[in-house]
């Protein structure tokens, strides 16, 4: 009787381990497919002379990382990149954190539905579209002037098309609903009862939010920082767009090496370079927020 | 709206039907590679030279000049007949994209400037390699309700006036030529960088923004972003007739950027006698004067065509005047070790230009 049930069991974790391949299977493989062949084409290239199409010849090098340290002006752009990349972060963090707050405990019932459709709408719509709308409030004679010069006569132009503020109000649209829906999963999760017992106990709702609710939503912090963190420091439309003579940084001039120049090799380069300093900024951080977990 | 749609259908129904039936009965076709927009693709022209030669002829185009270079290395036998600048005629035909011209087959060819048509950039050991079709200038445009007078000197780009009112288009080697106009340098083979740098540098004040295509310039100047922007010749010609713009075209007393466009027929072309038949649609004045009349274009390189001309179109009043004419350098080719050290010289600037 015993030995029937063993096997029994040991059937049924063969079963499961075939469920669970055949369930993530497709998945893994469709991530290697379009994820690591390309990146993996795209290694290779960042140590070639030259792009290998038609008959022209490439040799292996290391001359495309050397640039970067030869040239000053990288580092000073990829700098310039991190620095934007934080400062999105935080003003997604300071304006996203409230929101999903009181969206979690709160709203409740069908109001709460209508504002996460609010928050979600963005993504319903093109980046594109989304960038060019900002254009046209932020432009001379636009919206905003238009708008500030009504209630406020003689306030005058504003000027905040082609600047760094515009990158950043731009940005911080397009990236917010991220960190509002990491931040709003982690904090429904705190029960409710905890928060009270703290009240209950003579916490201020300042301690509360200090010692008790940001710990608990850490996990969701950093999931929301992180993904808007890295596509921002690569971003490349938005500064374009929004930032004029002040829009170039190292993901503009990847970009340039991709489309305009054509020397695959330099953009590829660039790129591990940047993927390499973020890995190494998540790899320092992790141990601290984990210890704060 | 469903009455529309179905209307709609009905006619592309219709057209695809049309389509079908031309494809069967012409079954001769050219391949060409060009920008999109520039002449070789006006529908008009097109239809008439198959009703004239019955070939069908199916557009590929490019953004970039590199681009173009590239789709001619990974397709050989693609193509037919393609675009390129002068510049970089002679780098096709030594990497052997191109192959050479039967000039006889060209009948226009003795009309064209014999200063295009002598080119050293398109006879490569005696042999053509490119037909000249048009050219053009690289300098800028004023918006004329900001200026009492049209300037006549480069060195209104960098006044302090227009501090914050001028557009530049974001290219390293336009960027640099410019520079090399202001400091009285050779555009294809500045020897002072040092000054370059500088004279590039003092413009940081100045910009408004980069402008990448013809259409955003033509935003930016109605949404008056400008005063005074980088241009090209044909396109602000466009401008005025087409868009209304009160633009004015300057060729300064300093000089100006000089462009020429040659069609070319691609090495192992699947139909070398329609490529030629093609070229020499391109290069004759009723195409050209029709184009030029209708949509708007570049200088012809064909001396007749130009003469057909209106007196008072742009083509013929600016470029005409040989006294300007004479300023203007024309952009040779360029090595990758000068073409690598303009890249890094604008990334560089543009790496400055941020506070």
């Amino acid at each position: 009787m015993a030995a029937v049930t063993e096997t029994g069991a040991a059937h049924r974790r063969r079963a499961q381990r075939l469920t669970i391949f055949a369930m993530t299977g497709p998945a893994y493989l469709w991530l290697a497919l379009t994820i690591f062949l390309p990146l993996s084409a795209m290694a290779y290239f960042s140590f070639l002379t030259d792009a290998p199409f038609g008959n022209k010849q490439a040799f292996l090098t290391l001359e495309n990382y050397r640039a970067f340290f030869q040239e000053d002006f990288y580092r000073t752009l990829m700098l310039r990149s991190f620095r934007l990349g934080a400062e999105v972060t935080f003003y997604c963090f300071l304006f996203g954190f409230p929101c999903a707050l009181v969206l979690a405990k709160t709203i409740r019932g069908r109001w709460r539905e209508a504002l996460f459709l609010l928050v979600i709408l963005p993504f319903w719509s093109n980046a594109l579209v989304r960038i060019f709308s900002w254009t046209m409030v932020l432009r001379g004679n636009g919206v905003l002037e238009t708008l500030v010069n009504w209630i406020l006569p003689g306030t005058g132009p504003l000027n905040l098309m082609f600047s760094y503020p515009a990158i950043i109000v731009g940005l911080v649209h397009s990236y917010i609903p991220y960190m509002i829906l990491t931040c709003y999963l982690s904090l429904q999760a705190i029960d409710d009862s905890l928060i009270e017992a703290a009240r209950s106990l003579g916490a201020g709702r300042l301690t509360v939010l200090r010692r008790l609710i940001l710990p608990l939503a850490m996990p969701g912090i950093f999931a929301g920082a992180v993904l808007i963190f890295v596509p921002v420091v690569g971003s490349f439309m938005e500064p374009r767009i929004l930032g004029g003579r002040n829009g170039t940084f190292i993901g503009t001039i990847i970009e340039d090496q991709f489309t305009a120049v054509f020397n695959w090799p330099l953009g590829a380069a660039l790129s591990f370079i940047m993927l390499g300093i973020v890995l190494m900024i998540l790899l320092i951080a992790s141990p601290a927020l984990r210890r704060m977990r | 709206m469903l009455k529309r749609f179905g209307r709609t259908a009905v006619g592309l129904a219709a057209a695809a039907g049309v389509a079908l039936g031309a494809a069967q009965a012409m079954a001769e076709e050219i391949r060409v590679l060009n920008w999109q927009g520039y002449g070789t693709d006006e529908p008009w022209s097109l239809e008439k030279f198959s009703e004239h030669t019955g070939i069908s002829v199916v557009h590929d185009y490019f953004n970039s000049e590199q681009e173009m270079l590239t789709k001619l290395r990974t397709n050989p036998g693609a193509y037919d007949v393609v675009l390129i600048n002068s510049a970089f005629t002679r780098q096709a035909a030594d990497e052997g994209l191109i192959q050479p011209i039967e000039t006889g087959k060209i009948t226009h060819l003795n009309d064209t400037s014999p200063g295009m048509r002598e080119n050293a950039n398109f006879i490569i050991d005696g042999k053509t390699y490119a037909i000249p079709w048009v050219w053009g200038v690289t300098s800028f445009a004023v918006d004329t309700t900001d200026f009492t007078e049209v300037p006549t000197s480069i060195e209104e780009l960098w006044d302090p006036k227009h501090a914050g009112r001028v557009g530049w288009r974001d290219d390293a080697v336009e960027a640099v030529m410019f520079a090399a106009i202001a400091t009285g340098q050779d555009i294809n083979n500045p020897s002072d960088f040092d000054a370059i740098r500088e004279k590039l540098r003092a413009l940081k004040p100045q910009i408004r923004t980069f402008w990448s295509s013809e259409d955003e310039w033509n935003q930016f100047m109605s949404a008056n972003e400008f005063d005074l922007a980088t241009y090209w010749s044909g396109s602000a010609s466009r401008s005025k007739t087409a868009f209304g713009l009160p633009v004015e075209f300057v060729i300064a007393e300093e000089g100006a950027i000089g462009w020429l466009d040659g069609l070319s027929i691609a090495k192992d072309a699947p139909n070398p006698e329609g490529a030629h038949k093609f070229i020499n649609w391109m290069i004759d004045p009723d195409f050209y004067v029709a184009w030029d009349t209708n949509v708007g274009a570049p200088a012809s390189a064909n001396e007749k065509a130009n003469a057909g001309l209106p007196e008072t179109s742009f083509n013929r009043a600016v470029l005409g005047d040989s006294e300007k004419v004479s300023k203007v350098q024309f952009m040779g080719p360029m090595d990758d070790a000068l073409r690598e050290k303009i890249l890094t010289l604008w990334q560089e600037t543009k790496t400055y230009y941020q506070e």
